[in-house]
């Protein structure tokens, strides 16, 4: 297919660049977990790209690299192999709290969320996390999370290897500093502007006088997304790639 | 080894007992899950390994289920498990949040004997905070101070998982799914459903015996054909998406729940008696 950029090939490509970030610690090693097509695209995007990282997706169905399944994965992360992670949120809030509880009384009277899954051990044994939640609005980024799966930062005397590096959302990219537990507006995606992001947002943060915008993909990401990532995503992510990229070329 | 019926191995699994099921990548025995629907049971303790899907919607929606232990409860790209969602909202089953690598850990302890065992992580979690089971301690064998948690040893009264094959000597096949032999030898009683029953012996095989769950932990195994549908079992079969799709359309409802099981679970003699 050819046009314009998509919303999601959009966030693959701007996931990708923090992925790739100089000053980040290194992503030798990256772990994808359940239900994350766009986290997985990233990923797929800086390997096609050219550079050595190695890719653990959990859920891969052929092939799948680990041989004792998830507790694999949790041991890998123990031992300080897996170099970065993605974690989303029911809720996330402006010092990178997350719950995937849910809201009200616990354990979610209001409204449940599916559970925690790993997180409240990957967020902590992780050199580096990114946030990714497509859906960007006052309900899910809250000033302050009814639950705690996992918290953004810990005290100086409990054990962690990093924290968030970013808040990739369907609006925008928000960057993390542990320091002040308090997220930065890095840039807005096109059709967004300071205003609407700052509208659609629980939390408070700070933002520069002029927001850039985020850049859309190279047409070399683009042609590597919908043509060698498609290829590696069809079969863990049939739906999203049909969806997005329709049926594959060959029969 | 002399397989039994799905209903006998369904009727081997006593009320209120602590249930521990694999999730949906790695090998439920969802055919377990539906004879226990159609056997009537109670008050079943579920615990997810590590997470929860189809198998415990079903039993949750038909009231098989007093209390949940897991990390999630999810039908993956099918979106919120509904009849959990329900049971949470109705406050009819007890939920007790835990997160993956915990309840690894909690199974890893039982498989070695050892009362509990540490696990970074889980500090400032609120899942932590309403598990009084869970101790945070001071490292032990540091000078500064580490805060690090406990977990104690967690021995299901029976776990349950589908593989591919049983041998001759009642050894069972999970391929690369080997996380199910921790759950196999953390667990009092294994009962396990297969594809197949092959004859000869899967230990005497060097390729196949890394896979393979010794009938040391095996208590009784029953074949039932397609016996993880509509979740995937290895490169047997894949996961049947549109199957799980309708279910968490119909289950959005009690109603809509009952039409599907009555359909799916207690056949025709069911759907006859009901008419």
């Amino acid at each position: 297919m050819t046009g314009p950029a998509r919303p999601e090939e959009r966030l693959a490509a701007a996931l990708a660049r923090l992925i790739l970030d100089p000053l980040a610690p290194p992503a030798r090693h990256i772990a994808v977990g359940a239900a994350s097509p766009i986290p997985a695209a990233a990923c797929w995007l800086v390997a096609k790209l050219g550079h050595p990282v190695r890719l653990s997706l959990l859920h891969k169905r052929s092939g799948n690299p680990f041989t004792e399944g998830s507790r694999e994965l949790f041991d890998l992360t123990g031992q300080g192999r897996i170099d970065l992670f993605f974690l989303g949120g029911g809720q996330i809030d402006g010092e990178a709290n997350i719950n995937l509880i849910g809201t009200g009384e616990w354990p979610g009277m209001g409204v449940r969320f599916p559970g925690s899954f790993g997180s409240a051990f990957m967020y902590l044994m992780t050199p580096r996390t990114i946030l990714f939640r497509e859906e960007h609005s006052p309900r899910v980024l809250v000033p302050r999370v009814d639950h705690l799966s996992a918290p953004g930062t810990s005290p100086p005397q409990v054990f962690r290897r990093g924290t968030a590096q970013a808040l990739v959302t369907g609006r925008c990219v928000f960057r993390f500093d542990p320091a002040r537990a308090r997220f930065a507006l890095e840039s807005a995606h096109p059709g967004e502007t300071a205003a609407s992001i700052r509208a659609e947002t629980g939390f408070d943060y700070d933002a520069p006088e002029d927001v850039p915008v985020t850049p859309d993909p190279t047409p070399e990401e683009l042609a590597l997304l919908r043509g060698p990532v498609r290829d590696e995503m069809a079969e863990t992510y049939p739906d999203f790639c049909a969806r997005l990229w329709g049926a594959p070329a060959t029969a | 080894m002399t397989p039994m019926s799905l209903e006998a191995l369904a009727a081997a699994v006593p009320d209120g007992a602590l249930l521990a099921l694999p999730p949906d990548n790695s090998l439920p025995s969802v055919a377990l899950a539906k004879a226990l629907v159609r056997r009537g049971a109670k008050g079943l303790r579920l615990l997810g390994v590590p997470v929860s899907g189809f198998a415990t919607d079903l039993l949750i929606g038909a009231g098989c289920v007093a209390e949940v232990e897991t990390s999630a409860v999810s039908l993956g790209e099918a979106g919120f498990a509904p009849r959990f969602s329900a049971a949470v909202r109705a406050g009819t089953i007890t939920v007790r949040d835990a997160t993956c690598p915990a309840i690894h850990t909690m199974l890893q302890a039982a498989e070695k004997g050892v009362p509990f065992m540490p696990l970074r992580g889980l500090i400032g979690s609120d899942i932590l905070a309403h598990r009084p089971d869970w101790r945070v301690v001071r490292n032990p064998l540091s000078d500064r101070p580490d805060p690090i948690v406990l977990l104690p040893a967690l021995r299901p009264d029976v776990a349950a998982i589908h593989a591919v094959m049983a041998d001759s000597a009642g050894n069972v096949w999970v391929g690369r799914r080997r996380e199910c032999a921790t759950l196999a030898h953390a667990s009092r009683r294994l009962l396990v459903t297969v594809e197949r029953v092959v004859p000869g012996n899967l230990l005497e095989d060097e390729r196949l015996a890394p896979g393979t769950i010794s009938a040391t932990y095996v208590e009784a195994v029953a074949v039932a054909e397609r016996g993880a549908h509509p979740v995937a079992l290895l490169d047997e079969y894949g996961f049947d998406a549109a199957h799980v799709a309708a279910y968490a359309r119909a289950a959005r409802t009690e109603e809509g729940f009952r039409a599907w099981l009555a359909e799916h679970v207690l056949g025709e003699s069911a759907l006859r008696a009901a008419e």
